[in-house]
């Protein structure tokens, strides 16, 4: 880890690599809860699936959560150490005539993104891993499409969910292609990645206002 | 044309500077940015002031000397340019210009506008160099043959004048531009293969020493390079650089 810190292009790389590993998460994850809308029972399959299966538990659960952790710690490292590098401000700085708002302002969009892990988990992780970690309630494999119905029936966690997946198109929207930039993926399939890197920021998140919305207005 | 100048004033390295506001009058559109600087130290000169320090030399947009954050842009307004080829007409009479120095903590300002870029220097001795045999055997380079599209791109990397707009224009005051254009000019060359490991390890040893920032690719150092210096560079670096450190 310090020689990872020690080297600037160390640390690119490992941010880059953390975070294309986090756009294949969340691309599954946006697939496991889809089938929430299209059928209660396959939702109900999936997640007993991931929920129970001892790979998916104790090996890729645990990989998700240093990849999650890494990935903030070192954006909160990186935004110290560049804010550092320049030490007297300028009294006029033109960000916005040579780069976009959402590459100046990743910090603050994963910052969001953060504040509405700690609802997510809240929501969802904390019970789950109470229920089967320290209960040791008997599984029911048919419990999972109630128990995520049910939060959506509150309209402040619906607005709360959507409006932290605005703030996940933002950083996805200069993330993605960012990502194969700092791993060092530059050549004649980049403006094809730039064009994939728009597509997905927009149709993710949009898929999980979809999916929070969709079991909003059912639940009415 | 009339203008006000906000200027960043300092007298020396340690004390403390602040934007100081001037007039000047009939400024010809056609005059360059600098010429407009040089009438206001005439004119500051004539009123027993101390004139502003600038750099330049060349001025022809090779040397890479002239710097200045104008209105918040390295070198201005204007793509593709350095502040000695930038002009007045691209500016509005009446119009209020901020005239800043380049800002990072490794490019500490000397006087007024003036920074000191040895840090650039101290990354090209670190290893952007090719050692070569001068007892008068050397070999023409012109006998080994090179593919058309690395000469190219190499030479592209190599137009890199050194300026510092790149770290200037950079949210982070990162120097991956400058430094991925001088690692890139030599790594596409069969001359420059000979060094590369050390090369690309103690060049960015010494662009981190120096204290610049991380890349977060914004891409803001392309669209502010005077010569265009693509970002493909960096990621050629960020490649050198794994296998440079997996050897
Ligand atoms: C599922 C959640 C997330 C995903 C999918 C994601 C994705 C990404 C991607 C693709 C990048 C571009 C990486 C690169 O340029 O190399 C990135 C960068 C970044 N992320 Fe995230 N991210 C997530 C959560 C977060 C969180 C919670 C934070 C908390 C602060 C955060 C902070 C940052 C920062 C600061 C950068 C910019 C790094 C730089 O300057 O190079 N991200 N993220
Ligand atoms: S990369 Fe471009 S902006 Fe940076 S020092 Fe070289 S010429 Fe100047
Ligand atoms: S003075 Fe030489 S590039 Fe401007």
């Amino acid at each position: 880890m310090s020689g990872i810190i020690k080297s600037s292009i160390a640390r690119k790389v490992s941010m880059g690599l953390s975070a294309l590993f986090l756009l294949i998460f969340l691309l599954q994850h946006l697939i496991v809860n889809f089938s929430s809308v299209l059928s209660a029972e396959m939702f109900n399959e999936f997640s007993h699936f991931m929920g129970t299966n001892p790979l998916v538990q104790f090996v890729l659960q645990p990989i998700l959560i240093f990849g999650v952790v890494f990935h903030f710690v070192m954006g909160f490292i990186l935004e110290i150490r560049n804010n550092r590098a320049r030490d007297v401000k300028y009294v006029q700085y033109k960000g916005s005539a040579n780069s976009s708002w959402m590459s100046r302002n990743m910090i603050y969009s994963g910052i969001v993104i953060l504040a509405f892990l700690g609802l997510h988990f809240y929501d969802f992780w904390f019970p789950e891993i109470g229920y089967k970690y320290i209960h040791f309630l008997p599984e029911d494999p048919n419990r999972y499409y109630g128990e995520l119905v049910e939060k959506f029936h509150d309209p402040i966690r619906v607005i709360l969910y959507c409006l932290a997946f605005v703030f996940l198109a933002l950083h996805l929207l200069h993330g993605f292609s960012s990502s194969f930039q700092s791993v060092g993926f530059n050549n004649k399939y980049s403006p094809a990645v730039h064009k994939t890197g728009k597509v997905y920021a927009i149709l993710i998140p949009l898929g999980f206002v979809f999916i929070a919305l969709f079991h909003y207005f059912n639940s009415l | 044309m009339n203008l006000t100048l906000k200027i960043w004033r300092q007298k020396n390295a340690d004390a403390k500077g602040g934007m100081e506001t001037y007039k000047v009058e009939n400024i010809s559109p056609d005059s360059s940015f600098l010429e407009m600087l040089d009438i206001l130290n005439d004119q500051l000169i004539n009123e027993g002031k101390e004139p502003v320090a600038f750099d330049h030399d060349c001025r022809e947009g090779i040397c890479g000397m002239c710097s200045l954050q104008i209105n918040g842009q390295p070198h201005g307004p204007g793509r593709g340019i350095t502040t000695c080829q930038l002009h007045m007409r691209k500016f509005r009479d009446g119009d209020t210009i901020y005239i800043e120095p380049f800002r990072a903590k490794a490019f500490p300002v000397i006087k007024d506008l003036v920074v000191d870029r040895t840090s650039f220097d101290r990354i090209q001795h670190a290893g952007g160099y090719i050692s070569v045999n001068t007892s008068g055997n050397t070999q023409d380079a012109n006998a080994i043959p090179i593919e058309k599209h690395n000469a190219d791109k190499a030479f592209d990397a190599a137009t890199c004048i050194g300026c510092g707009a790149c770290v200037a224009a950079c949210k982070n005051a990162s120097a991956m531009l400058f430094t991925s254009a001088k690692v890139s000019q030599f790594a596409l060359l069969p001359q420059g293969r000979v060094e590369a490991t050390e090369r690309v390890l103690n060049m960015v040893k010494q662009m981190d020493l120096e204290g610049f920032g991380n890349c977060s690719n914004t891409g803001a150092c392309e669209l502010e390079c005077p010569k265009g210096i693509s970002l493909e560079n960096i990621a050629r670096m960020n490649r050198e650089y794994l296998k440079a450190s997996v050897k």
